[in-house]
């Protein structure tokens, strides 16, 4: 497998073709932020958090470090003042809906961001998708989902699997950055009012 | 119908076709796309027929039911053919006066006409008319002569005849070099390199290739691919399987909104009837070359227009777009190298093959070449789709083809691009139109939405509006789409009803460079551009609302009040009759004055009161005057007490 040498930080990091910038960087015992990376989960691109600037051809430009694989010679910055004013940004989006989430809160320390900038929305939830794709990948379930789209998309366990394979899984709990609750209570709503034609099958 | 086999066997069929085809015989075309269907085409082609019938003149008059003519402000549209006689918004009941008098008789009918606004002059012939004058219609321009049930007459005017050429007298490579030598540029919205993207494919590993039609064109005030997918499906085909002869592939599709019936009911037709002919399947017209075409029906998501979510979707998954960095003419659908074009971009590709590139490039700007169908919308005279050589400045379109503002009322603004475009205000009116052009000038080509607004119309307002279109529309995927635009509507729509507070301005445009450099996808990083254009060219209205509490435009109804000049009012009772909340107080010869209290702001008194009164006032920003004391309401009217 052949080696690839970029610059990031300012440091020379060599990594393995097949890498995408975060890895290099973490490898190389640089630290990005993320909110919806998961080692064992295809990347997902969705919090926007892992970005970072890269210099190639002549050209910056802002990617996401989860999803870009790693180039030979290129340099990157994962940290300036345009990057760390967008993560504010994006941290201070999230706080809006999971304003107690303690990984946010720790994130927000170092970016300096406002947790009352914009108003609440306390719906706990951030759309990182872990609890949803963690079921579909890594235990093949497909227990939870996403339902609708844009602001009114928000993850929904499916009552007729739920019942039968979360009780004894529940792997997705721990992996949801803002409340471990968060998903507990979906499960739980979704059990206590199941949909009609699901009722009609639990009576027989 | 037995197959054609070879390019020579279609240059027969198609000289027999013509032979059988007597260019004299009168043919009453009529629109029958969807705006016309809308304002009651099908009824008056029903007329049509049995009046034919019913004044013996079968034999005599061919009957046909063509695309969208383009002029759909005034549909539905006769043309009667050979003599290019033209009627405007016809009934079912004028029929048999135009099957008796103008058929039978060769009378024209003066009321059926177009009437030019300005001269008051009657125009008989369409191309006489500045609508159609002043366009140069290469794509758009057969779907007058054409049903587009019927393959026969677009291979009439030479159709699959650049299919033909590709396959018989081109390799793969000489196609990819004349499209690439046109430099066809993607009508969908990127603007990109139709060539590159091709060879991008062609080069690409692998034997398992597509290439796919996007027709899911989902631009508020959009029309142009719909018009061209329902009006002449099969040039698209043509186009599209020119494309896969080029990169190598054999397998196609298209995916069509399922909002448009009529589209996929023409396409679905013209596919069966390109098979039959031999223009599709095996052994294409004896060359060897395999290709097939399956039709997709999108479930009617915006984003889907965007293509790597276009490609999920078809892959039969939730329609979001691709994190990866890698283009989909690489991997793309089910991880094969994919060609995506818009409609109108696969539509181009039969005339650059036939006419060659040279004969493309003459048209357009340095950067731009060909023409640009626009759906000009909005506050404009003449609504409807217009085709222009790129590089026709916007006042062309706007005026000579739009015929203006109607109303006597003042330009604003045109938005191009569709909700992720941006408005351009009346010092940028000499602006060519082309992809870099309108980019640079803070708006975009987009697919071709052109939406004009006049001196009424509130900026603020406009960006609220896309801004609550794309909201609707994110996905929901990354953050700073779906929470950044949840936030900025917030603000706009604050701003809107008064409610906006220092520092708005700048808040919202933070927000629109976390959109701009870190969404995922071009819907949400283009998402603040109807936010940045408005601010770019009418800051004033937003510091107006902001700082004043005023909608310059008198729009936004949070701000305005409504008021009664006491020194105009002659107290004739129509506002006070008319309103529906009986907000108005007054009487015979008493001066009316509206109680603000109960006023709704619905503005019918504005609209009723004579304007020979204009009494009635409209305004914003300023307190509204008190009313005057009872006691002074009485008109004393001298006439009257003689």
């Amino acid at each position: 497998m052949s080696e690839i040498l970029l610059n990031i930080d300012g440091k020379e990091v060599k990594a393995k073709q097949e890498m995408t910038l975060l890895e290099a960087a973490r490898s190389a015992g640089i630290s990005i932020p993320t909110l919806c990376h998961h080692e064992k989960l295809e990347p997902y691109g969705a919090c926007r958090l892992c970005i970072v600037e890269v210099e190639s051809r002549g050209g910056t430009k802002i990617v996401v470090s989860c999803v870009y694989p790693v180039e030979k010679n290129i340099v990157v910055r994962t940290r300036s003042e345009k990057i760390d004013r967008i993560r504010k940004m994006i941290l201070e989006l999230q706080m809006a809906h999971a304003p107690d989430s303690f990984i946010l809160q720790d994130l927000a320390k170092e970016y300096g961001a406002d947790r009352d900038r914009f108003e609440k929305e306390s719906s706990f939830c951030i759309h990182c998708g872990l609890c949803v794709r963690y079921c579909a990948e890594v235990k093949k379930k497909n227990a939870v989902g996403f339902v609708d789209r844009g602001i009114r998309k928000e993850i929904s366990f499916i009552p007729e699997i739920a019942s039968k394979e979360c009780w004894n899984c529940k792997e997705c709990f721990p992996l949801c950055p803002t409340e471990a609750l968060q998903a507990a209570y979906v499960l739980i709503e979704a059990l206590i009012s199941p949909p009609p034609s699901f009722k009609r099958e639990a009576e027989k | 119908m037995s197959r054609i086999n070879s390019p020579a066997e279609l240059e027969a069929f198609r000289r027999n076709l013509l032979s059988e085809r007597d260019p004299n015989k009168t043919c009453i075309t009529l629109c029958s796309g969807s705006a016309c269907h809308a304002s009651g085409s099908r009824e008056v082609a029903a007329s049509i027929q049995e009046e034919i019938q019913k004044q013996g003149l079968r034999a005599e008059v061919e009957f046909r039911r063509t695309g969208c003519h383009g002029f759909c402000e005034q549909g539905p549209i006769i043309v009667i053919r050979p003599e290019e006689i033209c009627y405007f918004q016809i009934k079912p009941e004028d029929v048999p006066e135009i099957i008796s008098q103008t058929i039978k008789e060769k009378k024209i009918i003066e009321r059926l006409l177009y009437t030019d606004p300005g001269t008051k002059e009657k125009i008989i012939h369409e191309s006489e008319i500045p609508f159609y004058k002043y366009q140069g219609r290469l794509v758009f321009g057969s779907n007058v002569e054409i049903d587009p049930k019927s393959i026969d007459d677009y291979l009439a005017l030479g159709g699959y005849s650049a299919l033909a050429k590709a396959l018989s007298q081109m390799t793969p490579e000489l196609v990819l070099e004349e499209v690439k030598k046109s430099n066809l540029r993607g009508r969908g919205g990127g603007g990109f390199p139709a060539g590159a993207k091709w060879e991008g494919s062609r080069n690409a590993p692998g034997d398992v290739k597509y290439v796919i039609v996007n027709a899911d064109e989902g631009d508020p005030g959009a029309y142009m691919d719909r018009s061209l997918l329902e009006g002449n499906p099969h040039s698209v085909l043509d186009g599209l399987t020119i494309g896969a002869y080029a990169i190598g592939s054999h397998e196609g599709y298209i995916y069509v909104r399922q909002e448009y019936p009529l589209a996929v009911e023409n396409v679905n037709i013209a596919i069966q009837q390109a098979e039959e002919y031999g223009f599709l399947g095996k052994n294409i017209l004896g060359s060897g070359f395999d290709f097939v075409v399956k039709v997709h029906k999108g479930a009617g998501a915006f984003v889907c227009g965007e293509s790597t979510a276009l490609m999920t979707a078809l892959e039969g998954r939730a329609g979001e777009p691709r994190p990866k960095y890698i283009r989909s003419n690489v991997v793309g659908l089910w991880g094969k190298p994919s060609v995506l074009n818009n409609v109108e971009t696969w539509a181009n590709v039969p005339l650059i093959i036939n006419n060659g590139a040279d004969w493309f490039t003459q048209f357009g700007t340095d950067t731009s070449k060909g023409t640009k169908i626009f759906s000009l919308v909005g506050k404009i005279t003449n609504t409807g789709l217009v085709e222009v050589p790129m590089g026709t400045s916007l006042r062309d379109i706007i005026y000579k083809i739009g015929g203006g503002i109607p109303g006597g009322k003042k330009f604003k603004a045109v938005q191009t691009g569709g909700p992720s475009g941006g408005c351009l205000p009346d010092d940028l009116l000499d602006l060519p139109v082309g992809f870099d052009e309108l980019t640079k000038a803070g708006s975009m080509m987009g697919s071709g939405g052109m939406i004009i607004m006049d001196e009424d119309t509130c900026m603020v307002d406009v960006a609220r509006y896309f801004l609550n279109f794309l909201t609707d529309e994110s996905c929901g995927k990354c953050v700073p789409c779906r929470e950044g635009m949840r936030q900025m509507l917030k603000i706009l729509t604050n701003i809107t009803e008064g409610k906006g507070k220092e520092g708005d301005i700048e808040l919202l445009e933070q927000l629109s460079e976390t959109a701009k450099e870190a969404a995922l996808c071009a819907l949400g990083k283009s998402s603040p551009n109807p936010f940045l254009s408005t601010l770019k060219y009418f800051r004033d209205e937003y510091e107006a609302h902001i700082k004043e509490n005023r909608c310059p435009a008198l729009s936004c109804k949070e701000l305005i009040s409504y008021y009664i000049d006491p020194e105009k009012c002659q107290a004739c009772s129509t506002c006070l009759k008319k309103c529906p909340v009986e907000a108005i107080v007054g009487g015979k010869n008493q001066i009316h004055v509206i109680d603000q209290e109960k006023c709704t702001k619905c503005g019918t008194c504005f609209e009723v009161c004579p304007s020979r009164f204009a009494a009635a006032k409209k305004i914003s920003g300023e307190p509204v005057p008190p009313p005057i004391p009872e006691e002074a309401r009485t008109i004393v009217r001298k006439r009257k007490q003689k």
